[in-house]
């Protein structure tokens, strides 16, 4: 009966995507950690400060050499930042429409993560795709999902009911809306080229033929600029740049509610350079490792080049953040209707001649 | 001199944003590289950071006013509560000795303040209490970490004060006359 239910295909779909979501869940939530105290630290590097370098559990210090100097390294920081948000006092203000102020929290980071659903963040290990849901449609998904990232922002922002958040969430409804427009229309060409929607295809392909950034650079500037509109970051962080709007659409928000709207921003950040990685950047592949693994070590290899190039994207999320000052409203607005969507649509254009003419 | 700012419209290369980030990048960079490899003064003091190694300030610096004796160890305070009147945010509260209490611990100076309290959570750190002292008795001097554990805890008094302020060896204002009128104990002698 038992080893009737461990042979049944369908439990093993379920046993094994249960486990490959409990650990992306889990490698995402390392690397939201750390990719806040490698934002510290490159910050604070660049900005001629120290950075976090005190936090360390009693234990940690005993180890001779080694514990100082993960201590100057801040790594046991996370730690200490993760149990101030769970301990800190959760704070509702009175004028604030509760049921909205509290689910908004959740729908602005449940996107997040569900757009790693469709990723493949390895080619094969053992017999399993190293991908969640390997949809046919997985941009289609993907965009289906980022889109609704708004709706946690702007509903912050109204059920806030303040001048500052308000403000945030306006602009962010303004700013997302327009540049998934942009980031929708960037990728067309890669699928004109590609011929398939399935991303564990796209990235098969760009094993076989080199990677797409070569075919489309116009495409990847414009998805970059794109992405950092759509995780809010610097130079587009209009729904929260503290210098004018106090917090922007979190103003109101303390505590672990907080915490969540930081995750959001920080999954999104990885969620979408693990996005460039695959579109973009080969995903899984090498220029010389380009075959889906056949062996363990093989596998965990794939695996590890996906990490190492997401890396590189989220360095340079976070240093972009510290070399550009924010762009003015207007400018930012100018930049996504009046530039890119003409420059994707002529891109669009342009491929499908190429395609139309060279792949016959 | 007038100095015309050159305000020519960008041209196409400036426009399409590159020389920006390159610039951007390039400081960054630097200074990023610079903090890696421990050459940067800001943030390597070479023995320690702040609250083991505190921040040494310059003479001029304005700190915490406290109250100060001078070399003989007398208090330089007469209260005369010129301080008290200038101060802006109202910090200090001086109580004047009275006709019951005695004398001031030092000759030459009629009375001494009973009580001197200094408020350094509504202190602003101005000088005009500095400035306004007519004895010397009051200086500026260069602590900058106050803290403390309750507002009663912030409510310096005479004797905490003068604790802090230590010694002032400046001229002793009325020195003079206090030898003067030594002489004329003598004055009959010295004529001879």
């Amino acid at each position: 009966m038992l080893e009737n239910l461990f042979i049944d295909p369908t439990f093993q779909f379920v046993l094994f995507s249960a486990a490959k979501i409990a650990v992306v869940f889990g490698v995402v939530m390392t690397f939201v950690a750390y990719a806040v105290l490698v934002e510290r630290k490159v910050s604070a590097f660049i900005q001629d400060r120290v950075g976090p370098n005190r936090t360390a559990p009693p234990l940690a210090l005993k180890i001779p050499v080694l514990g100082r100097f993960l201590q100057r390294c801040g790594i046991f920081q996370p730690m200490a930042d993760g149990l101030k948000f769970i301990l800190k006092e959760d704070f509702t203000p009175a004028y604030v429409r509760t049921i909205y102020f509290w689910i908004a929290p959740a729908i602005s980071v449940i996107p997040a993560f569900l757009t790693l659903a469709v990723i493949p963040f390895g080619s094969t290990l053992g017999k399993q795709q190293m991908v969640i849901a390997d949809l046919n449609v997985g941009i289609l998904y993907t965009f289906g999902i980022v889109s609704l990232g708004v709706y946690g922002i702007v509903l912050a922002g109204w059920a806030s009911n303040s001048k500052y958040p308000f403000l945030g969430g306006i602009r962010s409804s303004a700013q997302m809306i327009s540049y998934e427009i942009a980031m929708g229309m960037s990728v067309v060409s890669l699928f004109l080229i590609v011929g398939d929607l399935n991303l564990s295809k796209l990235i098969q392909w760009q094993a076989d033929n080199g990677w797409l950034v070569l075919y489309q650079p116009v495409a990847f500037v414009i998805f970059l600029v794109s992405a950092f509109a759509e995780t809010n970051r610097l130079p587009f962080d209009l729904p929260e740049s503290e210098t004018e709007l106090v917090g922007g659409y979190h103003t109101e928000y303390s505590s672990m509610k907080f915490a969540l709207f930081f995750l959001g921003e920080y999954a999104n950040m990885i969620a979408s350079s693990a996005m460039m990685v695959t579109l973009f950047f080969g995903g899984w592949s090498l220029p010389f490792l380009g075959k889906p693994a056949d062996s363990l070590l093989g596998g965990l290899v794939h695996i590890g080049i996906f990490i190492a190039k997401m890396i590189v994207l989220m360095v340079v999320f976070i240093w972009v953040r510290w070399m550009l000052p924010r762009f003015r409203y207007d400018q930012l607005m100018d930049l996504g209707w009046r530039r890119f969507i003409p420059i994707a649509l002529l891109n669009i254009v342009l491929t499908a001649l190429g395609v139309a003419l060279f792949n016959r | 001199m007038t100095k015309v700012v050159d305000r020519s419209p960008l041209n196409f290369y400036e426009r399409t944003y590159l020389p920006a980030l390159v610039e951007g990048f390039k400081v960054t960079a630097r200074h990023f590289v610079r903090s890696v490899k421990g050459e940067n003064t800001a943030t390597d003091l070479g023995d320690g950071y702040y609250p083991e190694v505190p921040w040494r300030v310059e003479g001029g610096y304005r700190g915490a006013p406290y109250l100060v004796r001078d070399q003989e160890g007398a208090t330089k305070c007469v209260s005369c509560q010129l301080c008290e009147f200038i101060c802006p945010p109202k910090a200090i509260k001086i109580t004047p000795p009275g006709p019951e209490a005695g004398p001031a611990d030092r000759p030459n100076a009629e009375k001494m303040p009973r009580e001197f309290e200094i408020n350094m959570l509504r202190c602003i750190f101005c000088g005009l209490c500095q400035e306004v002292c007519p004895e010397e008795a009051i200086f500026l001097q260069q602590h900058y970490s106050l803290s403390g554990l309750s507002r009663e805890e912030m409510i310096y008094n005479k004797e905490k004060l003068l604790k802090l302020g230590g010694v002032h060896a400046g001229i002793q204002k009325w020195k003079h006359k206090l030898e003067e009128a030594k002489e004329q104990e003598s004055f009959p002698v010295n004529v001879g």
